[in-house]
């Protein structure tokens, strides 16, 4: 089995098909670039025609969103098979999936919906990675999600559940620091605290991205995941926070609502860059 | 008709044809020259999407009876027999 | 409370908007809060309802963005995806549409369903190689008429009693210009690159290319055109074809 990640420490960003014409036509200097695997499946066509030339230059981070590893029921064997297909034809740097669920008997719900954390959901969690794992022969990342609600059955702490699942399947983890602040906000956490907590050894890859705010039947503020802004002034402190810990990592900007020229993306992935290169100059913070 | 007589005539006419230039004959066509474009956007992402965002929408955004009588689209433009334009209706029942 | 039980619950409560936030399910503060479940059951349907948009521009330019998120809310809400992959979901949206009282008044809108699902299948179409001009000048002039030419995977044909070639056209253009719908079009769907290109066929090549999409010779297809409209010109028509990418070459040529 490969290692868990080979992106560089970069930052790199969601490769959007509003993009395709500026980046074959010019190269841009980027870390990596990240495509959600689902909008590759089909079978020709535009889509592969642009991968094909872009992963020629860059590495390629390979992003799950409809695994459903966090549901009860088994996997999609023919989802797995068309991942694997994909690692196969791409052999992206990396392959990241979500602590989420979107399958359930009546269908697949487009949305990445939340679990409880219990000792049985941690087994069934782990016994999914192990299967996709051990299905695509690589090891993946498993990235942290942006919650509304909790669960009342919960008896985990979401970093403790995270670290489990990766010590006991050897899978990494894809700190999003965007679902951080989103989860700690909504849930009247210290995010910093958050961080602290994470298994920062375990990090192979950091995802940034914008909220939007509105607020909840009592008036509080509730931060919804909408990737479509820049990175918030709050999330990108503590990005930095988050570097101090993990030291330099592959970083990603997401952007997949509002989608910006390019320009304006790569601006973001350039300030991300000398944030990397400012902690590269700087001692790890102990754990 | 005789089959050599059809497969002497096919070979004349598309050598005939080959003689002009294979762009024009696309363009005789009636072809419209419209392209997809470069790129459909890809349909899968893992961000709410805009719009979910709003707590005074959410509820009412999904349950959408808000139905338009006037059409806010082109479908104006395209007649119908009898020099009707078309109409969309109201929906006489609520969505489920 | 069981271990099957928080999906099931949390999945049905997504699905009906009349229900009430699922048990064992609540916020910081200790209640449930219908307004944070909210933006799951919105987000849930917003997502499949922007994925229709996505699929379906032509649709929702004639109908307005206003009746196309109500007529695609209607349809999420009894067609779920059955796969991940979303670039495929709507296949049957135009079935519904036919069947959807509200949209009755404009009888060709199926039809344009139709033909803009039939794009994005030939948009994610698996690639291969397009005869070219050359290769149809190769084949030999005995061997013409008994030549079996498969279309290009990429592909598609669509025969409408309406004018959706003509209407798509325009809702993409983002012209104001007249269309009437009344008018008959058989509409054939390309890729010779990368790009999906759409081209009303003329009228006298239909039989022809309809022959040749179920698979006849070209001197079978021929006769039938001849048949239908004795304005056909096999080689004007077959070389117009050939020059649109409609057939499949030889791979690695």
């Amino acid at each position: 089995m490969t290692t868990t990640s080979t992106l560089p420490a970069r930052a790199g960003v969601g490769l959007k098909a509003e993009h395709y014409g500026d980046i074959v036509s010019g190269w841009p200097d980027m870390g990596f670039f990240e495509v959600h695997a689902e909008n590759y499946m089909g079978e020709g066509g535009a889509p592969h025609r642009y991968l094909e030339a872009i992963v020629g230059r860059y590495p390629l981070s390979l992003h799950g969103v409809g695994l459903s590893i966090g549901g009860e029921g088994a996997l999609d064997k023919d989802h797995l098979a068309r991942l694997k297909k994909l690692i196969g034809r791409y052999k992206p740097a990396s392959f990241s999936e979500h602590l989420a669920w979107s399958t359930h008997d009546t269908g697949y719900l487009n949305d990445l919906l939340p679990l409880p954390y219990t000792e049985a959901t941690l087994d069934r969690v782990c016994g999914h990675i192990s299967e996709v794992q051990d299905a695509l022969g690589v090891r993946m990342l498993l990235e942290n999600p942006s919650t509304y609600v909790l669960f009342e059955e919960s008896t985990i702490e979401e970093t403790e559940f995270l670290a489990r699942i990766a010590r006991r399947t050897g899978c990494g983890l894809l700190l999003d620091v965007n679902n951080v602040m989103i989860s700690a906000v909504n849930h009247r956490m210290d995010p910093f605290a958050y961080i602290d907590r994470f298994p920062t050894d375990l990090v192979g890859e950091i995802h940034l991205a914008g909220y939007d705010e509105t607020t909840d039947s009592a008036g509080d503020r509730l931060l919804i995941d909408t990737h479509g802004s820049a990175v918030r002034p709050d999330v990108f402190d503590l990005f930095i926070h988050t570097l101090e810990r993990t030291g330099p990592q592959p970083v990603l900007v997401e952007w997949d609502n509002n989608v910006p020229a390019f320009a304006e993306l790569a601006a973001e992935a350039a300030r991300v860059d000398a944030a990397l290169d400012a902690v590269r100059h700087k001692p790890v913070a102990a754990q | 008709m005789n089959r050599k007589v059809v497969t002497l005539a096919l070979a004349s006419s598309l050598a005939a044809a080959m003689a002009t230039a294979a762009p024009a004959i696309a363009q005789d066509m009636d072809a419209m020259e419209k392209c997809y474009g470069v790129a459909m956007a890809g349909a899968n992402d893992c961000a709410a999407g805009p719009g979910t965002t709003c707590a005074g929408t959410s509820t009412v955004d999904y349950q959408g009876n808000a139905w338009s009588l006037v059409p806010a689209g082109t479908c104006e433009d395209i007649e119908l027999p009898g020099g009707r334009m078309g109409s969309l209706a109201e929906l006489d029942r609520d969505l489920p | 409370m069981s271990v099957e039980g928080w999906q099931a619950r949390f999945a049905g409560a997504v699905l009906d908007p009349e229900a009430p936030v699922p048990g064992g399910v609540g916020c910081v503060r200790g209640e449930a809060d219908p307004l944070r479940f909210a933006v799951y059951r919105n987000n849930v349907h917003a997502g499949l309802v922007s994925a229709l948009l996505a699929g379906f521009p032509a649709v929702a330019r004639v109908v307005g963005e206003a009746f196309f998120s109500s007529m695609a809310r209607a349809y999420v809400a009894q067609a779920k995806p059955r796969s991940p992959v979303m670039m495929f979901y709507g296949e049957d949206f135009s079935d519904f549409i036919a069947e959807f009282p509200p949209a009755a008044g404009l009888p060709y809108l199926p039809d344009l369903a139709r033909l803009e699902y039939l794009c994005t299948q030939s948009y994610h179409a698996a690639d291969a190689a397009v005869l070219d001009m050359r290769a149809l000048a190769e084949i030999g002039e005995a061997d013409l008429a008994e030549t079996v030419l498969r279309l290009h995977p990429a592909a598609r044909l669509l025969a409408s009693p309406y004018a959706v070639g003509s209407i798509w056209s325009v809702q993409r253009g983002g012209q104001g210009r007249k269309v009437a719908a009344d008018r008959r079009e058989t509409v054939l769907i390309t890729r010779p690159r990368a790009e999906v290109r759409l081209t009303v066929v003329p009228e006298q090549d239909v039989a022809f290319i309809e022959a040749l999409n179920a698979g006849a010779t070209l001197g079978t297809a021929a006769e039938a055109a001849l048949a239908a409209d004795g304005r056909f010109d096999f080689g004007r028509a077959l070389a117009g074809l050939c020059a649109l990418g409609a057939f499949r070459g030889k791979d690695g040529a």
